[in-house]
């Protein structure tokens, strides 16, 4: 426990610099994928076949590749095309657009579910589509999106440690780093998973609150 | 006002109307009965767009009534509806209900929208409950909301889809007085309804369908008191006498 708590006075600063980076990834890319997955998911729902077409191909494109694999080819291969990103860029790019697909089909379950009535009713005092979608649809489904969407944050801060594979000092490789050069591994990566865990505890706690609002009629 | 002309609509195989013509004239109010399944509802949803129909034309103040085309936007500002289960929004207030139209359609100010959705809740007895979220009113409030937010847009007519058999039997009254009241004040009213004690005393005309034609129509208490035809007698007592 000694050495532990000596460990951590020595490690805990430096892996708050790769606090910072997970942080800025997460929020980057919870971001890119919230705007993102609006943008899927009212094309899915636009009654306009092709865009929902092209949506729905994407969506599962996205799904169907995985997240290192999203992200080696934003960093290592769009280069070769002349379009270059640092890596903190290219992680959130790449992790924003990967969880867009996710969201889009959160958002586009949470609008579907909103009763028929309500859409009719906007159309009865004249509203048009997109009207009703501001007005009447999405700030209903905003609230029925709530509960995932924070479970959806919960597992983006988790995954920013991918970002990782393209050089993103974050905490998860800031943590193997010491790790490989003091071979504290115990107290390395108790001292990474504690701070995991308290980071995605406000998240958590949200989620249960928005879980808690929407339960109520 | 309103116009139907030979009006048919089918789902997939099944008719739904097979060729109405009726009219509703400016401050007139006219009933539509007939049993479940008789293209009432189908009827009313028409004429203001909100479904499409495969033949025959409605005309509203002359306009061609064609849900696909940008012109129902106008339509159903001058035809509004009131509906079974008052689709109200519940993220908003009452006063909110009432005057989210005129000022995001209509493009009325904030001011005047505020002032003129407190005359109207106040008209339909509803002062005081302006703040109110629709999950906090009984069936019979949100619809007299309902039929306050209709009336916002100043409509030319209110189409009404059986606007009281969604209540509790002791809150119709309630829904019934407004809707009597409005008549009164020379509303132009089509109401697809099972209320026939309504339908007598309110209506001027009354329609009876059944099986997606019009059966009869004509003088309110003429067709609900002396029925001519034998499928709206057999009807009129089913609904009267239901023991």
């Amino acid at each position: 426990m000694q050495g532990f708590l000596a460990d951590a006075r020595e490690f805990v600063p430096i892996l708050l610099q790769g606090v910072q980076l997970t942080i800025l990834i997460t929020v980057g890319s919870l971001v890119v994928s919230t705007l993102l997955g609006l943008v899927w998911a009212m094309m899915r729902v636009s009654g306009v076949g092709l865009l929902s077409g092209i949506s729905a191909t994407f969506i599962n494109v996205i799904r169907g590749i995985p997240i290192i694999v999203q992200l080696f080819y934003i960093y290592f291969v769009l280069p070769d095309f002349g379009v270059s990103f640092t890596a903190v860029q290219a992680g959130i790019i790449g992790l924003g657009v990967a969880y867009s697909a996710y969201q889009a089909e959160n958002f586009r379950a949470a609008i579907e579910a909103i009763d028929k009535g309500q859409i009719e009713a906007a159309q009865t005092i004249g509203m048009g589509w997109w009207l009703t979608m501001r007005r009447v649809v999405l700030p209903q489904a905003f609230r029925a999106a709530l509960p995932p969407y924070g479970n959806v944050m919960i597992m983006m801060l988790k995954d920013s440690s991918q970002a990782s594979t393209i050089t993103v000092a974050e905490l998860a490789l800031q943590g193997k780093l010491i790790a490989s050069a003091t071979f504290k591994n115990t107290s390395v990566f108790t001292l990474v998973a504690l701070m995991y865990l308290v980071l995605s505890l406000p998240l958590i706690l949200a989620v249960r609150h928005f879980e808690k609002r929407t339960g109520r009629p | 006002m309103i116009e139907l002309d030979d009006v048919r609509k089918s789902y997939g195989a099944v008719p739904v109307l097979k060729g109405i013509t009726a009219s509703v004239a400016r401050g007139e109010v006219v009933c539509v009965i007939g049993p479940s399944g008789s293209g009432k509802s189908t009827l009313l949803r028409c004429v203001n767009g909100l479904e499409s129909y495969d033949g025959g034309a409605i005309r509203v103040n002359g306009r061609r009534v064609d849900r696909a085309d940008r012109s129902i936007r106008a339509v159903r500002v001058q035809v509004s509806m009131v509906f079974q289960r008052f689709n109200l929004f519940p993220h908003r207030t009452a006063l909110e209900n009432v005057i989210e139209g005129p000022i995001f359609v209509k493009g009325e100010t904030r001011a005047e929208a505020e002032a003129r959705g407190r005359d109207l809740l106040a008209r339909v007895g509803l002062a005081g409950r302006e703040e109110a979220r629709p999950p906090q009113l009984s069936g019979g409030q949100q619809q007299r909301v309902a039929i306050a937010r209709a009336l916002a847009m100043r409509p030319d007519a209110i189409l009404f889809d059986e606007p009281t058999s969604a209540l509790d039997p002791e809150l119709v009254g309630e829904v019934l007085g407004v809707m009597r009241a409005l008549a009164e004040d020379g509303m132009t009213m089509l109401v697809v309804t099972h209320e026939i004690g309504f339908a007598r005393e309110v209506a001027d005309r009354v329609l009876f369908l059944d099986g997606g034609v019009i059966v009869e129509q004509g003088p309110a208490r003429r067709v609900l008191t002396e029925p001519e035809h034998p499928r709206t007698r057999d009807f009129l007592r089913r609904v009267l006498n239901p023991l």
